[in-house]
């Protein structure tokens, strides 16, 4: 580790590790009920335990983001972080606020939570992945901020990189996107478009800048590629993210009440959102084989590499997969969406924290990699994470035809609770799934545990 | 070798592209907003609706259902649901309120939130609104 103040990087990486565990575990619980209906009803019903484990999802994602970039922001920059302890003051702030918000969520009932946190003075709670009290929205922005403050000002006085720059202006995207979560109208439409400059704009735009430029960043660190090749090509997939995505926000335009042109714009512009991810696949194989050096942390190489095929499987094709207007009428809303989506986040950005965790946990510990036994147990985690993500999605992808057919497609539409009586043995197959990802999870934090071995030594 | 297509012709496209994206997605998101008055159905957003719209949020009925397609899966669309109980409002309520506290053996059941009868008139009266909304004719049919 160059600098020090890197260090604050692995609290972060901690954090989210922890949540990330449980995130699987409620998702687990979220199968069970989609087959065992009354699985902890009343005490954890469904819409709860989905909301912890999206939250979580969102929490978990940000905590690594924000300690990649504590990690990187300083060695890209040529100094120390700005301010280590506010960096490790709002770590805190922002575990504790997310605590509190999960415990709310489980102890008393949503709306017993939406008066206890005064929505009625300014509703912004139960929209989908915004359903935080609006303190803790507020609290979110706070964090947020002194996290762009201390981040920015590292930025400002150091050495200014490609990789510093993009990772900026995602930052900062990101954290301006999340003021529409305050926009709450009573016109439904109007709540639905601006809803999604938060969820689309954060997850197929200011993500994505995100994403490219902690990848951009490993693959420099663990392949000795020079580095003007490797901003290059960061430009060249941020771009095109960004100019497919912007309007790509129209295939979410489609049935919400906005008119008709939408329905050509979102489709021939999501269309072509695939197009980063493939590019992003052929600049990290590209890449890797002209490596100047072999890395001894191969367990990152792998990351990196499968978070951009992944990336493409999940957002890309899946995504383009019921994309089509046309298409998208019979299949919105469906399990397809929740097999796109799966595959999407996890593929996208799950995979590139732990890229980064991968890549940074060992030099902070004063070594370049893992010990070779600890190595081989993150490349099982790899793979058993990689291939039951393929099969949920399979699973789940099967489960969304034929609800779409039966549901949707056939001249004899069947009732909802009916269809998802007969597709509930892809919903079994999914479970099972499920748990060997938990076990994949486990492995990868334990594949973080000290070396007895080299402890004795 | 020779650079054909250089970093700053990258950057230029990157800083360009987008900003040009940006503004034609402003433009656009202008041109909904003045012609949303006659999809919307706004002129039926009265101070029942508003007040369901409320009830929906503050009991997270996201969390489960679909609206519009958006939201959970486990449980009905109900951007139809005012068609799909045969416009009957009464019918509508009668479901909500017959929910039994500690669900149905093996069964997802929706929760019991024991809504007074105003309360109720409102969740119908957004499902009503939220019905009649020109949504390009989505959903496919009547199950949702």
């Amino acid at each position: 580790m160059q600098y020090q103040s890197q260090a604050v990087a692995k609290l972060y990486f901690i954090g989210a590790i922890a949540l990330f565990i449980g995130q699987i575990l409620f998702g687990l619980i979220l199968g069970l009920q989609y087959v065992v209906g009354d699985f902890l009803f009343p005490e954890i019903p469904f819409n709860v335990a989905r909301m912890v484990h999206t939250n979580l999802l969102i929490v978990w994602l940000l905590m690594g983001f924000m300690g990649a970039a504590y990690y990187l922001v300083p060695e890209e920059s040529g100094r120390e972080l700005f301010s280590p302890f506010l960096a490790k003051l709002m770590f805190w702030v922002f575990l504790i606020a997310g605590a509190l918000t999960v415990v709310g969520y489980l102890a008393v009932p949503y709306a017993t939570l939406a008066e206890m946190t005064g929505n009625g003075l300014l509703p912004t709670m139960g929209r989908e992945f915004l359903e935080q009290p609006t303190i803790t929205k507020i609290g979110i922005v706070v964090v947020a901020l002194a996290f762009i403050y201390n981040v920015g000002m590292t930025v400002l006085t150091g050495r200014k990189t490609v990789v510093n720059i993009v990772l900026m202006t995602g930052l900062v995207g990101l954290a301006v996107l999340f003021l529409f979560s305050f926009y709450n109208p009573d016109n439904l439409v109007l709540d639905k478009y601006y809803w999604w400059w938060v969820v689309h704009l954060w997850v197929e735009g200011v993500w994505e800048l995100i994403m490219a430029s902690i990848l951009a960043f490993v693959l420099i660190k663990t392949t000795g590629v020079d580095r003007e090749v490797i901003e290059k090509w960061l430009y060249v997939i941020i771009a095109m993210a960004l100019i497919t995505g912007i309007i790509g926000t129209g295939h979410h335009y489609y049935w919400i009440g906005t008119p008709g042109y939408w329905l050509w714009l979102g489709s021939v512009f999501s269309a072509l959102e695939p197009l980063p991810f493939f590019v992003m696949v052929l600049f990290a194989f590209n890449v890797i084989n002209r490596r100047k050096r072999e890395h001894p942390n191969k367990a990152t190489v792998l990351w990196a590499m499968g978070t951009a095929v992944m990336a493409f499987l999940g957002a890309g094709v899946w995504g383009f997969m019921h994309t089509l207007a046309p298409v998208n009428y019979y299949t919105h809303g469906t399990q397809l969406t929740a097999a796109h989506g799966h595959m999407a986040f996890y593929g996208a950005y799950a995979m590139v924290v732990m890229t980064i965790i991968s890549y940074a946990v060992p030099i902070m510990r004063g070594q370049q990699a893992k010990s070779n036994g600890k190595q081989v147990m993150e490349m099982w985690s790899f793979w058993l994470m990689t291939v039951s993500m393929v099969f949920i999605t399979l699973f789940l992808t099967g489960a969304g035809i034929l609800q779409t057919y039966l549901q949707r497609y056939t001249d004899a539409p069947q009732a909802f609770m009916v269809v998802q009586e007969k597709v509930s043995l892809f919903y079994w197959m999914r479970e099972v799934s499920g748990v060997v990802f938990l076990v994949g999870v486990i492995l990868f934090a334990l594949s973080f545990l000290p070396d007895r071995k080299e402890q004795e030594a | 070798m020779q650079e054909v297509f250089t970093k700053s012709m990258a950057r230029n496209i990157y800083y360009g592209g987008s900003m040009f994206f940006v503004l034609l997605f402003l433009v656009l998101t202008f041109d909904t907003m003045q012609t949303l008055p006659e999809r919307d159905n706004r002129q039926n957003i009265t101070a029942q609706v508003a007040d369901g719209k409320r009830l929906w949020e503050e009991n997270n009925c996201i969390g489960c259902h679909t609206l519009l397609g958006e939201g959970a899966y486990f449980a009905p669309e109900l951007g139809n649901v005012y068609q799909r109980f045969g416009q009957n409002k009464e019918a509508i309520k009668a479901f909500i309120k017959s929910r039994p506290a500690e669900g149905v053996a093996g069964r997802r059941s929706m929760p019991q939130f024991n809504f007074t009868e105003e309360q109720l008139d409102n969740i119908v009266e957004f499902l009503k609104y939220s019905s009649e909304i020109d949504t390009n004719n989505w959903p496919p049919n009547i199950q949702g």
